[in-house]
């Protein structure tokens, strides 16, 4: 879903660029209470092993493919703000060095994978856990919120899209939202795999917001 | 994290990036299957505004075009878990 340069016009990827560096600076001031020990290596290895995902296109219906956008992957191990900071420097370093996303339209992908994504992917889950407890609402949580993160990036393309006049929103959406439905399956899939992994062996790896509060207080 | 874990778990990125992504489906993605559908996809294919040293994902200089995106995907992997790490230990600091 990375956005290339040219199909959106100033009048969004300006504002959307300014979205974009606001959140990260929000990210950036928030994550620095958050890290230790542990996390530290983990942004490096998540950015690396998200990075390597997203190469690996699965093929889907209608000669179409997707690949794993990582957001709720991100967040569920480092939390919103770091998760959201790892999924803008994959996308950084796609755009300046493989070409892949524009420079213009980095701020609207860094807005709809990161702030939306990550973000707001991590708030379903935060409410999906808060209602469904224990291990078993966990794994409803990340793999409902998963398939969302990438639902609410492409309906935030398809508003972009439109915006900038390259298509109409009623052409563009659905159109967005039915291929997103179905790569958001596979992006639900890989993201319960992992962590499922990672519960079973490293369960303190996941990020839990109050425990790390009382550590730096 | 341990010094063993940190290793390990860039291995299996970095095994992603070697071993799966030469096999990746090659067929555009949801955006980009949209952009043909629809009839907007050339509005993305002018010159991109900055040159990029690794287009697409294809190492330049290698001819074995597999063997030339498992090195862009190793290379990509690697500098990625610099920027990571490397920003987390900045805001550390």
């Amino acid at each position: 879903m990375h956005i290339p340069d040219g199909f959106l016009a100033p009048n969004v990827w300006l504002p959307t660029w300014g979205m974009a560096i606001g959140w990260i600076a929000y990210c950036l001031k928030k994550t620095r209470s958050i890290l230790n020990d542990k996390t530290i290596p983990l942004m490096g290895v998540m950015s690396a092993f998200i990075f390597a995902a997203q190469m690996v296109n699965f093929p889907i219906a209608g000669g179409t493919s997707g690949h794993l956008l990582g957001g709720l992957l991100a967040a569920v191990l480092l939390g919103p703000y770091a998760g959201s900071l790892v999924i803008a420097v994959v996308l950084s370093a796609q755009c300046l060095i493989f070409q892949d996303g524009g420079l213009t339209a980095l701020g609207a992908n860094i807005v709809n994978m990161s702030l939306i994504g990550t973000g707001g992917g991590y708030l379903i889950y935060k409410l999906l856990n808060s209602i469904l407890p224990g291990i078993l609402g966990k794994k409803i949580g990340i793999t409902t919120a998963s398939w969302f993160s990438v639902m609410l990036a492409a309906v935030f393309c398809s508003f972009e899209l439109s915006f900038s006049g390259t298509i109409p929103l009623k052409v563009v959406l659905p159109a967005m939202a039915g291929v997103h439905a179905v790569i958001g399956i596979g992006e639900a899939i890989i993201t319960f795999l992992v962590l499922s992994y990672v519960l079973k062996v490293r369960s303190d790896l996941i990020y839990a917001p109050m425990v790390v509060a009382v550590n730096h207080e | 994290m341990n010094k063993k874990e940190i290793l390990i778990s860039l291995g299996i990125a970095l095994l992603v990036a070697i071993v799966l992504s030469p096999f990746a489906s090659p067929h555009p993605d949801g955006l980009e299957r949209v952009a043909e559908d629809k009839g907007f996809l050339e509005k993305g294919e002018g010159e991109p505004l900055v040159a990029s040293p690794i287009p697409d994902y294809t190492f330049p200089g290698i001819h074995n075009e597999k063997v030339a995106t498992a090195v862009a995907g190793v290379t990509g992997t690697l500098i990625v878990f610099g920027l990571g790490y490397g920003l987390a230990k900045v805001l550390k600091k």
